[in-house]
């Protein structure tokens, strides 16, 4: 035997690789090279060179050291067995279904569909925007409603845009109340009710089948739920049209499967139908990610909130797909906004869409008939046991009135928790002894005879006459149990797409299809400023596909959620570590609502002290448009404050304006470090500031990336901010959500945390809380396993170690980009933070080059552009996160100094200011490969511009889009094939 | 760029031609340029009334939405029925086609307050513009 004496088995077992060296990008010597060219020692100096003293955090992160993937992925699945997953006929807009196999491979676990951002650069992203458009024509088909919109957040939130959309609105001098029937989802209530109070909205329940008369208090608006919360399937036409011959809008809260069944929301008369899509092919996920969708009038479409795909065509007039009418949003509209939605639910509307298609029409309609009878049979069978139901109407859903019966609540309690079954039950203050039971796509007959069983006390040895008696009623014939008024007649998804892809081969390939045309982070780097595209690890991701979490309904009793409440805990407490606060609410589904939950929070904070005047909310010019329009939101009134020329918050007019206000001062936004990439000395000084005038501070944490580990907001100043899980936290982005934007807290802000009323915690609900900002009680639930995946495997050091690198590769990109473009803001000692900002406007005077042609040209290097136009117009903010490795960082650079050099050959009078390579770009093959060329560059030049590109192409699947042509003629379903014939 | 002599201007980029006691009003070429591809207008109804400054209506491009300002207080006695179906005559034609509104003007308003043709150049070059 050989003696090696250096080696010990020990070294040799524990000499795996740690996950982060698998999460970040550059290797050891990589860094220490990038370092170099900084001209930096270590990584210490440049981040001591790139973040004030003043904020750094004195003690490294108390988190554990990394696990690898195979523990992590055990411990995950020690966790998940802790939730037991009982049969859910809990009903209340969330319902089990199956996830056809071959979606959940291709789509929901293929980082070729999950990795890429909002499709702004929609020359690559026509596969997804197509998937997004067969979503639009599915809603609105439905909905019987012209113009659909790409998804919202969830059910409630979706009924609280429509709220405000009619209120926003309103013509005719109504009073400031909107009508909720009462047979609404209780946390669409809920939502509501938050959402109104800081608007001045008072939101009034009213039972329309009782009260019909229109009172003296005439509403803007008014919400019906069809089906009923309750499951009744009332006509409600006669009403809808009373109403609105005097002026109120009104807004349907519907049920896609039902309405391949029912009259839809159009035909009756609405003019916005809302809903959630989750039954058509997304888990139960214990509340979300979920799509819904919003639907309304063609008069509504420039008021309609969220993404609105649109079809237009590019320069060689070919049909071509990308967002329309973003003028109506946020980022534009900024405090005028009358919502705040930004990121949606895409990567779940996308799988809708496919479920659709791959039923087809009559399929869904199947499904729906199959629903409707299993609970037709289930009624039948439950009143021949003399148990009496509260509606004669039903599609899924029927609730049966205990008071009547000789079966106590309790005693039914017991049965169906030994049964595993999860009924709904009325709530604790409540003396109705109603139960509820919602059926779904998975439901069995046996399912039915569980149910019977249960409710009748039958044992297991006497199972076989409840079946007979099932069996007895199966043979009876097929009918409707609702009025014959109500039955659809009208087509839909009559579209050809709807129809050609029933077979496995098929549905594969058009998945594989449009993933083709869409730049993902499986081709190359997506430098998206403030976006954080970092890798989106496959270990992190495998949770959210187990039962364990996604089987489970949002209202589940507490006893049954072991798993996830521990999980919470543990998330909540790493939040609270990275960010130095003291409390944390996972409710909100965004960063956006995030916001919106931060500033409610704030605004209860004042009003609990008595000061219901604090309502002047200071906001940088430079803040991201969800900033001011969710302020406005939250009820206060925005007050802008100019930056100075270093992309830094002026001293001098936030003092100002803060003492100007000081009375009234309810809340300073601040993004940290800046929009501009830059960490600002004076953050300490600016919150102590806003402090001593009475208010509050909220920080964006959207570039919180560039802090993990190494500096804690909650030491430096701000009292709340939010954070996108969705960025630093490796939720991925779905194609444009889902999100997720937790708020962390300081003590003093903890009372008045989001609550909700239908979920128990595992404590209480804070005591004050600002009411419910979604429809989940904890957000979307079942991709909270990501973060903690995550911080699990990076551990402490590997975070800090991560933020650490996104500074070095920021920093080193700036550097290399430098000498070729300017560099707008740095810190004080020349570095940037985790972003920068290159400057295009000076070349657009001498060569008419826009920061648009830039972003397009691109494409045709094969990457996807970084922000355009944001903070800055006229400017690329690139943000290359840790994930990415030196080897790309330069791949990228290249491209720039490129496509630099192009610019060049204009300025020098190589080339027309109009007739170049950028102006035309991006080219496609089609345009490459045709028989004639007459540009006054060559093939190679449009399509291979580097020696690399040749063998990592990625080729544009349409040119250049038009943009206004497609504005000035929404069409935002599917168009027939006759009708691109115009074009 | 051009901007005809006999019509006034606003710092707000409105023009507007006097006719008597009614005046034509529209977006100048300077501001059209700056917003890009024009894809919806929004305008009051007839027999509405403005101060002077208030804003009367939206005009939208691809990229971004603006208000427009009255230049002075009037009654919309007419709205460009062709502008809002096709809003491209205002890039097309800012001057003639493409304006917006024509109002009845209050009694004794004056405009000599508004900038001419020369001053409002001076004052584009002066903004930076």
């Amino acid at each position: 035997m050989t003696k090696n004496s250096m080696v010990t088995h020990e070294s040799i077992i524990n000499n795996s690789v740690p996950f982060a060296k698998r999460h970040i990008g550059p290797t050891s010597a990589e860094q220490t090279h990038m370092l170099k060219t900084l001209a930096m020692e270590s990584m210490e100096e440049l981040i001591k060179a790139t973040i004030p003293d003043s904020i750094r955090s004195k003690r490294p992160l108390a988190l554990a050291p990394g696990l690898s993937e195979p523990e992590a992925l055990a411990r995950m699945k020690e966790l998940a067995q802790r939730n037991i997953v009982f049969k859910s006929y809990l009903g209340t807009g969330y319902y089990d279904c199956h996830v056809p196999p071959v979606i959940q491979r291709n789509i929901l676990e293929n980082p070729g569909w999950y990795t890429q951002y909002t499709p702004y650069q929609a020359e690559i992203s026509q596969g997804r925007l197509e998937a997004l458009l067969n979503f639009q024509t599915l809603v609105s088909d439905l909905t019987g409603l012209p113009i659909a919109n790409a998804s919202l957040l969830d059910e409630p939130t979706a009924a609280a845009e429509a709220m405000t959309l009619c209120f926003a609105h309103q013509t005719e001098a109504t009073h400031q109340v909107f009508w909720v029937s009462h047979n609404v989802h209780p946390q669409t209530l809920a939502v509501l009710q938050t959402r109104a109070e800081p608007l001045g909205i008072e939101v009034l329940t009213i039972d329309f089948a009782q009260n019909t008369q229109v009172t003296d208090k005439l509403p803007f608006g008014a919400l019906i739920q069809y089906p009923g919360s309750d499951g009744a399937v009332i006509d409600h036409s006669i009403l809808i049209s009373e109403l609105k011959t005097k002026g109120v809008m009104i807004a349907v809260a519907t049920d896609l499967l039902a309405l391949t069944l029912l009259k839809s929301p159009g035909e009756l008369g609405a003019d916005i139908a809302l809903g959630s899509a989750q039954r058509l092919g997304v888990p139960l996920g214990f509340g979300g990610p979920h799509a819904a969708f919003f639907a309304t009038k063609d008069e509504l479409k420039r008021k309609i909130p969220g993404r609105l795909i649109g079809v237009s065509k590019d320069t060689t007039d070919q049909p071509a797909l990308r967002m329309s009418l973003q003028t109506r949003e946020q980022h534009i509209r900024r405090e005028k906004a009358t919502s705040n939605i930004c990121t949606s639910q895409v990567l779940l509307a996308i799988m809708n869409s496919m479920y659709a298609i791959y039923h087809g029409p009559e399929g869904l309609k199947n499904i729906a008939k199959r629903v409707h009878s299993l609970t037709t049979i289930l009624a039948k069978a439950l009143t021949a046991h003399s148990f009496k139901l509260v509606n004669d109407t039903w599609f899924d859903t029927i609730s049966v009135d205990l008071s009547k019966s000789s079966v106590s609540l309790d005693l039914l309690h017991t049965r169906a928790e030994a049964a595993e079954i999860n009924l709904r039950y009325p709530s604790d203050q409540s003396s109705s002894q109603i139960v509820g039971i919602s059926l779904d796509e998975t439901t069995t007959l046996g399912h039915i005879c569980d149910l019977v069983m249960v409710f009748t006390g039958t044992n297991e040895e006497s199972r076989a006459q409840v079946q007979t008696q099932i069996n007895g009623l199966v043979y009876q014939p097929f009918e409707y149990r609702f009025s014959g008024r109500l039955v659809r007649m009208s087509p839909y998804l009559t579209h050809p797409v709807f129809h050609q892809h029933q077979s496995e081969t098929q549905m594969l390939r058009y998945i594989r299809h449009l993933e083709s045309k869409d730049l993902s982070l499986t081709r190359s780097m997506i430098p998206l400023g403030s976006c954080t595209m970092k890798l989106n690890a496959t270990a992190e991701l495998f949770p959210i596909s187990w039962p364990e979490w996604n089987g489970i309904h949002p209202h589940a009793p507490q006893v049954q959620l072991d798993g996830y409440f521990e999980l919470f805990r543990e998330l909540e407490s790493s939040l609270a570590e990275c960010t130095g606060f003291d409390a944390v609410s996972l409710q909100p589904n965004s960063g956006a609502q995030g916001e919106y939950a931060g500033l409610l929070a704030i605004r209860k904070y004042h009003l609990s002290r008595g000061e219901s005047h604090r309502t002047v909310c200071l906001i940088p010019k430079s803040a991201h448009g969800t900033n001011p329009a969710s302020a406005v939101m939250a009820g206060m009134r925005v007050i802008i404050v100019d930056c100075d020329k270093s992309g830094n918050i002026d001293l001098d007019d936030l003092t100002a304006k803060a003492k100007e206000h000081k009375a009234n001062l309810a809340a300073l936004m601040i993004t940290y470090p800046s929009t501009h990439g830059v960490f600002e000395d004076h953050v300490r000084a600016i919150c102590d500031h806003i402090h001593d005038n009475g208010g509050l501070v909220y920080m964006d944490g959207a570039n919180l990336n560039a802090q993990v580990g190494l500096c804690r907001p909650g030491e430096f100043g701000p009292d709340v901010c939010h954070l996108n899980l969705h960025k630093t936290f490796c939720i991925p982005h779905g194609g444009g959500g889902p999100g997720m934007g937790p708020i962390a807290v300081k003590k003093h802000l903890a009372p008045f945390l989001p609550g909700h009323p239908l979920a128990e915690p595992w404590e209480k609900w804070p005591s004050e809380s600002l009411g419910t900002v979604s429809g989940a009680p904890w957000g979307s639930a079942s991709i909270l396993p990501i973060s903690m995946m995550y911080i699990w495997m990076m551990g402490g050091p590997g975070l800090t170690q991560a933020t650490q690198v996104a500074i070095l590769n920021a920093n080193y990109i700036a550097h290399r980009l430098h000498p070729h473009y300017p560099v707008l803001y740095r810190g004080a000692s020349g570095r940037v933070a985790h972003e920068c900002i290159i400057d295009l406007r000076p070349l657009k005077a001498k060569t008419g080059v826009e920061v648009e042609d830039v972003a397009k040209r691109l494409m045709d290097y094969g990457f996807h552009a970084p922000t355009v136009s944001f903070p800055v117009v006229g400017t690329l903010m690139i943000e290359p996160t840790e994930s990415e490795s030196l080897k790309e960082l330069d791949r990228f650079c290249e491209a720039m100094i490129s496509i630099r050099q192009e610019i060049a050959e204009i300025e020098q009078g190589t080339f027309d200011k109009v007739n170049n390579v950028l102006k035309h770009a991006p080219h496609t093959q089609q345009l490459v490969v045709a028989s004639s060329w007459d540009r006054p560059y060559s093939r190679e030049k449009a399509a291979f511009p580097l020696e690399w590109v040749k063998t990592t192409k990625f080729w544009p699947s349409v040119s250049r889009i038009d943009s206004a042509y497609g504005d000035r003629n929404l069409v935002c379903t599917c168009p027939h094939l006759t009708s691109y014939e115009g074009i | 760029m051009n901007f005809p002599k006999n019509f006034k201007y606003t710092k707000d980029h409105e023009w507007i031609e006097l006719q008597g006691q009614i005046a034509k009003v529209g977006v100048s070429a300077y501001a059209i340029e700056q917003l890009g591809d024009i894809v919806h207008i929004e305008l009051p109804k007839s027999g509405t009334t403005f101060k002077a400054g208030e804003s009367f209506g939206t005009i939208e491009s691809t990229k971004t939405v603006s208000d427009l300002y009255m230049p002075v207080a009037g009654k919309i006695s007419e709205v460009n029925q062709a502008a809002l179906q096709k809003p491209e005559l205002l890039q097309e034609d800012p001057y003639q086609q493409g304006w917006l509104v024509k109002i009845a003007l209050e009694k004794d308003t004056s405009i000599a307050g508004l900038f001419g043709s020369d001053d409002y150049e001076k004052y584009l070059r002066e903004s930076g513009s």
